[in-house]
C-alpha cells in the first residue's frame, strides 16, 4: 500500500474495491494498526474523531487495544474463524463488552439479547447459548455483527462480510448493514471485490489497484461514468441479467502486478488498452476530475472514448 | 448474438441431439453407520435431466444444495446409488472397466480450485499430457505436439511447459486445468465452479476462453456455479437445484426474465446489480430460516418451509413434479408464477 488518503464522514457508508493484493485488506488492518509482521505502516496519519482529533498512529499500545472493538469495530469474511468455537455465543458478545468500559457488568449482561435481536437473529435467547459450530453461516456473521456493534461503534470495518455466504444470506446482510447504518449512524468501510454490492450499499466508493488508489467518488458517479480504465474495464468485465445487451465480456488482459515488481509508470499500464508513452513512465497522481471524483490516470476515460461510450452500457 | 443463434438451433434440432440424460438419480452418502443408525445424507435425490448437443446447461443453486455431486456422478467420479446416467444412449452408471475408461475420454472436468487441482510436483507440459499417456498417446513427438497445441488454445505460452503450477497465477492456472480437459478432444464437459476462486479482473477471460472453444470445437458444457449472473450469461439454459431436487429448469432468458419457482425468484431477487440506480429499487425477498438439513429433507415440497407462498396442507403433504408450464419451461410447484 502507497499513499493512500481518504476520508470517511459519520454515518457514511464507503466502499473499498479491488482484487486480491490491491492492498484492500491492508488498509482496513492499518486503520487499527494490526498489520501483521513483517509488514509495518512506514508514515502517514490516520485521523479519528470530531472533535477532538485524534492521530492512531500516536496513541499508545493500550489506547489503540481500547479503540479496537469500540469505537472503530471490524467483521471478517470468515465468522466461522473470528468466533471462539467453545464459548457460547452469547457468552462472546458479553464480553466483547466486557473488555471496553462502556458499559457495567450488569449492563452487558442484559444488553445480550437485544443486540442478537438487532441483528435479527430468531429466537435470541436460545441462540445466546448456542456455540458457533450449531449456527449457519449467515447466522454466525450477524453474531459477529452483535458482538461488534456490541460497544457503539462510530465505525465499523467490514472485510469481505457477504464474501462467503451464499447469495440468500448475502442479501439477508446487506439488509441488515444498510438498516444499523440508517437506525444507529454507525459509519461503515465496506471492502469487498464485489462491484454489485457496492452498487447496492454505498455512498462513496474507492477503488484500489496495486496498494493504490485509482479512482474515488460518489458512487452513482463512478459506476455511471468511470474515469479510470480500471474501474471502466471492470464494470464491462462482469455480466448482467437485468436486460442489458449481452454481448462478450470485456477481459482485462495480463493479471494482477506482484507487488514486490511493480511496473514502472502508472501501475495498470500493462494490463490498460489506452496507455500512452507517458503512462510507463510517469505515475500519474490522484487527481480531482468533475465534482467529488478523482482519478489516478493520464488519459482518462472521458478523453478515450467518445462521449456516448462513456458509460459502460 | 452468438448465444441467441445458438440457442435457436439448439431448439429446432432438440430431441434427436440429446447428448446426455440424467434419468432419476439419487446419491445418498451413509453418515454414522452405528451409532446413528445408518442416517443417510440425500445429496441428490431423484433429478431427472437433459443435455443436449452443443449447448451449455447451467446448474445453479446454494451450497448444499448437491448442484456439485450431481457433476460428479455424471462424470462417474461418483458413484450414483439409483438411476442412469445415459451418455449418448449408454448408461454410464453400469458401464465398468475399461469400457467406462473409454468413454471418460469423452467426457472432461474441470474443478473449482486451480491450486488444488493441480499435482504441485508435475510440470505444466506433464499435467496436460497425463491424459494423453493414459489413452496409450505415448510416443515423444506427437505427444509434445498435443501439449503445446492445447496450450496455445488455452492462451498459455508453451515456452512454460516446463514450469511448475506454483510458477502461474490463478487464471494461468485454471487455463491448465482447461488444456488438461482438453487435450483428449472430448464432446462433453462438466465445469464446477471454473471461475468462483479467480479475481473478478480474470473471471471474464475464462469465461471467454470456454465460450470461444465452445464453438471452436462443438463443445456441450455443464456449468456449475453459484453466481447466477455468470450463469445466466454463458448458459443456454439453466436448472436451479434445491435440497438436491431440480425446483426449475427452462432456457436461461425464460428463467430470469419470468421465474415461475418461488425459490428461483427468491434467488434471483437476492443478487445485487452493478447499477446504483437499479439498486436502488430493487426489493429482495428474503426468506425465512435456513436450509433444512439434507438428512431428513421436508416432507412434500421440499421449499416449503420456506415458501413465502406455501398454502397448507397441499405444500407440506404432495411433493409438486417437475411439470412442463410451456416451451420446455418446466417447475416443481402447486402454484407456479404466484409469487
Amino acid at each position: 500500500m502507497d499513499g493512500v488518503s481518504f476520508h470517511v464522514d459519520r454515518g457514511e457508508v464507503v466502499g473499498v474495491v479491488g482484487e486480491s493484493g490491491s492492498g484492500k485488506s491492508v488498509m482496513a488492518l492499518s486503520l487499527l494498526r494490526l498489520v501483521p509482521e513483517p509488514g509495518f505502516i512506514a508514515g502517514g496519519r490516520i485521523l479519528l474523531g470530531a472533535p477532538r482529533q485524534r492521530d492512531v498512529l500516536r496513541l499508545s499500545e493500550d489506547e489503540v487495544r481500547e479503540l479496537r472493538g469500540s469505537d472503530v469495530a471490524m467483521i471478517f469474511q470468515d465468522p466461522t474463524n473470528s468466533l471462539n468455537p467453545i464459548m457460547r455465543v452469547g457468552y462472546q458478545v458479553r464480553e466483547a463488552m466486557a473488555a471496553h468500559q462502556r458499559f457495567t457488568p450488569w449492563q452487558a449482561e442484559r444488553r445480550v439479547i437485544p443486540m442478537l435481536e438487532k441483528v435479527r437473529i430468531l429466537a435470541a435467547r436460545q441462540r445466546a447459548i448456542s456455540f458457533p459450530h450449531q449456527l449457519s453461516g449467515g447466522m454466525r456473521q450477524r453474531a459477529m455483527l452483535a458482538m461488534s456493534l456490541s460497544n457503539e461503534p462510530s465505525l465499523l470495518i467490514a472485510d469481505e462480510p457477504t464474501s462467503s455466504l451464499d447469495v440468500t444470506v448475502q442479501a439477508e446482510v446487506i439488509e441488515l448493514l444498510r438498516d444499523l447504518n440508517r437506525q444507529t449512524g454507525t459509519a461503515i468501510v465496506l471492502i469487498t471485490h464485489d462491484l454489485a454490492v457496492v452498487a447496492s450499499l454505498c455512498t462513496r466508493v474507492i477503488v484500489m489497484y496495486a496498494g493504490r488508489i485509482v479512482e474515488q467518488g460518489p458512487t452513482r458517479r463512478v459506476f455511471k461514468s468511470p474515469q479510470h480504465p480500471y474501474t471502466w474495464s471492470l464494470l464491462r468485465s462482469i455480466p448482467r441479467f437485468d436486460g442489458a445487451p449481452s454481448g462478450p465480456l470485456l477481459s482485462i488482459s495480463g493479471t494482477p502486478p506482484d507487488l514486490a515488481h511493480l511496473p514502472s509508470g502508472c501501475k495498470f499500464h500493462p494490463r490498460c488498452r489506452f496507455r500512452t508513452d507517458q503512462c510507463s513512465a510517469d505515475e500519474p497522481p490522484l487527481e480531482h476530475v468533475t465534482g467529488a471524483q478523482e482519478a489516478r490516470c493520464w488519459v482518462l476515460m472521458r478523453n478515450a472514448l467518445p462521449a456516448e461510450e462513456g458509460d459502460p452500457w | 448474438m452468438v448465444k441467441v443463434a445458438r440457442q435457436a438451433t439448439s431448439q429446432a434440432t432438440s430431441r434427436e441431439a440429446t447428448l446426455l440424460e440424467v434419468r432419476d438419480v439419487s446419491v445418498h452418502f451413509p453418515i454414522g453407520a452405528g451409532f446413528f443408525g445408518g442416517q443417510v445424507v440425500r445429496a441428490v435425490d431423484g433429478v431427472s435431466l437433459e443435455v443436449r448437443a452443443g449447448e451449455t446447461m447451467g446448474l445453479v443453486g446454494e451450497s448444499g444444495c448437491g448442484k456439485s455431486t450431481l457433476g460428479r456422478v455424471i462424470v462417474q467420479l461418483l458413484p450414483a446409488t439409483s438411476g442412469q446416467v445415459l451418455f449418448r444412449g449408454v448408461d454410464l452408471v453400469r458401464l465398468k472397466g475399461e469400457r467406462l475408461r473409454m468413454m471418460r475420454q469423452d467426457m472432461q472436468m474441470i474443478f473449482q480450485d486451480p491450486y488444488g487441482s493441480l499435482n504441485p510436483r508435475m510440470t505444466a507440459g506433464e499435467i496436460i499430457a497425463e491424459p494423453l499417456r493414459n489413452f496409450g498417446v505415448t510416443r515423444a513427438r506427437g505427444l509434445e505436439r498435443r501439449v503445446t497445441d492445447a496450450m496455445r488454445i488455452c492462451g498459455l505460452n508453451p515456452a512454460y511447459v516446463n514450469r511448475y503450477p506454483h510458477e502461474f497465477s490463478g487464471g494461468q492456472r485454471q487455463r491448465i486445468g482447461i488444456a488438461r480437459a482438453l487435450v483428449l478432444n472430448p464432446t462433453f464437459i462438466v465445469a464446477d465452479e471454473p471461475i468462483s476462486a479467480l479475481d473478478v479482473s480474470i473471471q471474464a477471460q475464462i469465461v471467454n476462453l470456454l465460450d470461444e472453444l465452445q464453438d471452436r470445437f462443438q463443445l456441450t458444457y455443464l456449468f456449475i456455479a453459484h453466481d447466477l449472473s455468470m450463469v445466466h450469461h454463458i448458459s443456454d439454459r439453466v436448472a436451479v437445484m434445491y435440497l438436491g431436487k431440480i425446483v426449475e429448469i427452462a432456457d436461461s432468458n425464460a428463467i430470469y426474465r419470468r421465474p415461475l419457482h418461488p425459490y428461483t425468484k427468491a434467488l434471483l431477487s437476492s443478487i445485487p446489480i452493478p447499477d446504483p440506480d437499479l439498486e436502488a429499487l430493487r426489493r429482495p425477498i428474503l426468506l425465512k430460516g435456513d436450509i433444512p438439513s439434507p438428512i431428513s429433507p421436508p416432507r412434500g415440497c421440499r421449499f416449503h418451509t420456506r415458501c413465502p407462498i406455501a398454502q397448507f396442507p397441499i405444500c407440506a403433504e404432495r411433493e409438486p413434479p417437475l411439470v412442463d408450464a410451456g416451451g420446455g419451461h418446466r417447475a416443481a410447484c402447486h402454484f407456479p408464477g404466484k409469487l
